[in-house]
């Protein structure tokens, strides 16, 4: 539960600027008259919806979860608090590792719905407020031509990212040796190897499911 | 009784530990010294289970601990308490919380006999009324207080201290190891501390064990230290001034 509310923040701010952005950009790019507006929210809509909600949210999530939880997992191995749990019969592993993959899976699917919930929101607000884009074309551009699979296929995205994010995550700080200069390469790490493994899941889940 | 036999540990191609056997008893503080690097950690460390020796056993009340199967290691951990270096308390938790965590885990008790159990553990150890303080508001002695409440608040048959004064004034020290000699009598526990604190060695060293370069070179009990005939372990004890007088003292007292 904390994994989600203490990056609820964070997430909203990027996701309404990306979604800001992207209306912009979408918008100053699209200059034929032959082309009509609504087309700009509609591309924001599958933007959002197939990448920057679920894939860059992603990066995000394992900058700051990622690496809290590594480092936190990485403390608690040469502080020998693990040890402490090893004695008393406890198995470390699946008693600090699992609700942390539990608590990942469960938790950003919601927080890319919010994503990307904002992502639409900010681009509304922007769109109209300079006058790029009207509110009924806004909204019937994020209406029009919506296949609803691609929020399955968000969602699948969402829970591969989850679970690789917080498994390499978990483990990068649990084997973590020496003190607290390894505290700190382990979390290093474990940002690193996440973002090339969600960037090459990426690849292979839209290989295989679009 | 702990019972060690054989026990030989090496990390790569660096051996740590030689062919170490010997006994730990029942109702005294039994204490595994020798200078840095010589293997006393791992070898606490191979007897609790934490890392598994490259050959020996090691058998908890004639029950072998290092061939036992999953349920029969459960078991004897659940009569292990284990005070470490630095407390190893759970920083997420408080005090009362890390106290009470074992019997959470390990026992069926309701929530009033647990704490009941806590507080009587913590008032064991000298400290009432910081039961909702948290590991970073304590101070060093204060956390291996804690860390000896955690360890005996199981009712342990077995307490391992690694390097309890670590970090720690004298004065506080000696508390922590008075301490540690009062459970262990009282409890009638087999309890193995870890150290190369001199006064520890001389003030509750009821059976010593000797670890030079990881072998065992001396066994016997603080009153035999000046009279070992060991010189490895004379050029450990009495390096300093005041330890070389007194081992003088006590040979010459003996002499009259």
């Amino acid at each position: 539960m904390q994994i989600g509310l203490k990056s609820i923040l964070l997430f909203m701010l990027v996701s309404s600027f990306m979604g800001a952005v992207t209306t912009l950009q979408t918008g100053a790019n699209l200059v034929s008259p032959f082309v009509p507006r609504f087309i700009i929210s509609n591309v924001v809509r599958e933007m959002t919806i197939l990448e920057l909600a679920p894939t860059i949210m992603a990066v995000i999530y394992a900058g700051k979860v990622g690496s809290s939880m590594a480092g936190g997992l990485g403390t608690m191995r040469i502080t020998e608090q693990i040890d402490a749990l090893e004695v008393m019969g406890i198995n470390s592993a699946s008693y600090l590792v699992l609700p942390k993959i539990i608590a990942s899976i469960l938790m950003y699917p919601l927080l890319v719905i919010v994503a990307a919930v904002c992502a639409l929101m900010g681009g509304y607000v922007v769109g109209t407020l300079t006058g790029l884009i009207t509110p009924t074309e806004y909204i019937y551009g994020i209406r029009y031509g919506f296949n609803e699979y691609f929020i399955t296929f968000a969602m699948i995205k969402s829970f591969v990212f989850a679970f690789l994010i917080s498994t390499i995550s978990s483990l990068k700080g649990y084997y973590t040796q020496g003190g607290a200069l390894e505290v700190g390469i382990a979390s290093t790490q474990a940002v690193t190897t996440s973002i090339i493994a969600i960037l090459l899941a990426d690849y292979f889940l839209a290989y295989l499911l679009i | 009784m702990i019972k060690i036999n054989d026990i030989s540990k090496s990390f790569s191609d660096k051996q740590v530990l030689t062919g170490i056997s010997g006994e730990f008893e029942k109702g005294k503080t039994n204490l595994i010294i020798g200078s840095s690097g010589t293997g006393k950690s791992v070898l606490l460390k191979c007897i609790v289970g934490l890392i598994q020796p490259d050959t020996g056993n090691v058998y908890f009340d004639l029950r072998n601990f290092t061939e036992a199967d999953k349920e029969m290691k459960s078991e004897i951990r659940r009569e292990i308490g284990m005070l470490f270096q630095g407390g190893a308390l759970f920083d997420s938790k408080n005090v009362e919380e890390n106290v009470m965590f074992p019997l959470n885990i390990l026992t069926k008790m309701n929530a009033e006999e647990k704490m009941d159990r806590v507080n009587f553990c913590l008032k064991r150890v000298g400290l009432e009324g910081v039961n909702k303080k948290m590991p970073s508001e304590i101070s060093g002695g204060m956390k291996k207080r804690v860390g000896i409440a955690r360890a005996i608040v199981n009712n342990p048959n077995y307490l391992f201290c690694d390097e309890p004064n670590s970090g720690l004034d004298p004065q506080t020290s000696i508390l922590i190891d008075e301490l540690i000699m009062e459970i262990t009598h009282e409890f009638d526990i087999t309890t193995v501390v870890v150290t190369h604190d001199m006064n520890s060695v001389l003030g509750i060293g009821e059976k010593i064990m000797f670890l030079y370069k990881g072998s065992k070179l001396w066994e016997g009990s603080n009153n035999d230290l000046t009279h070992s005939g060991v010189k490895e372990l004379d050029d450990f004890v009495f390096t300093n001034k005041v330890m070389r007088s007194l081992k003088d003292a006590q040979i010459t007292g003996n002499s009259k």
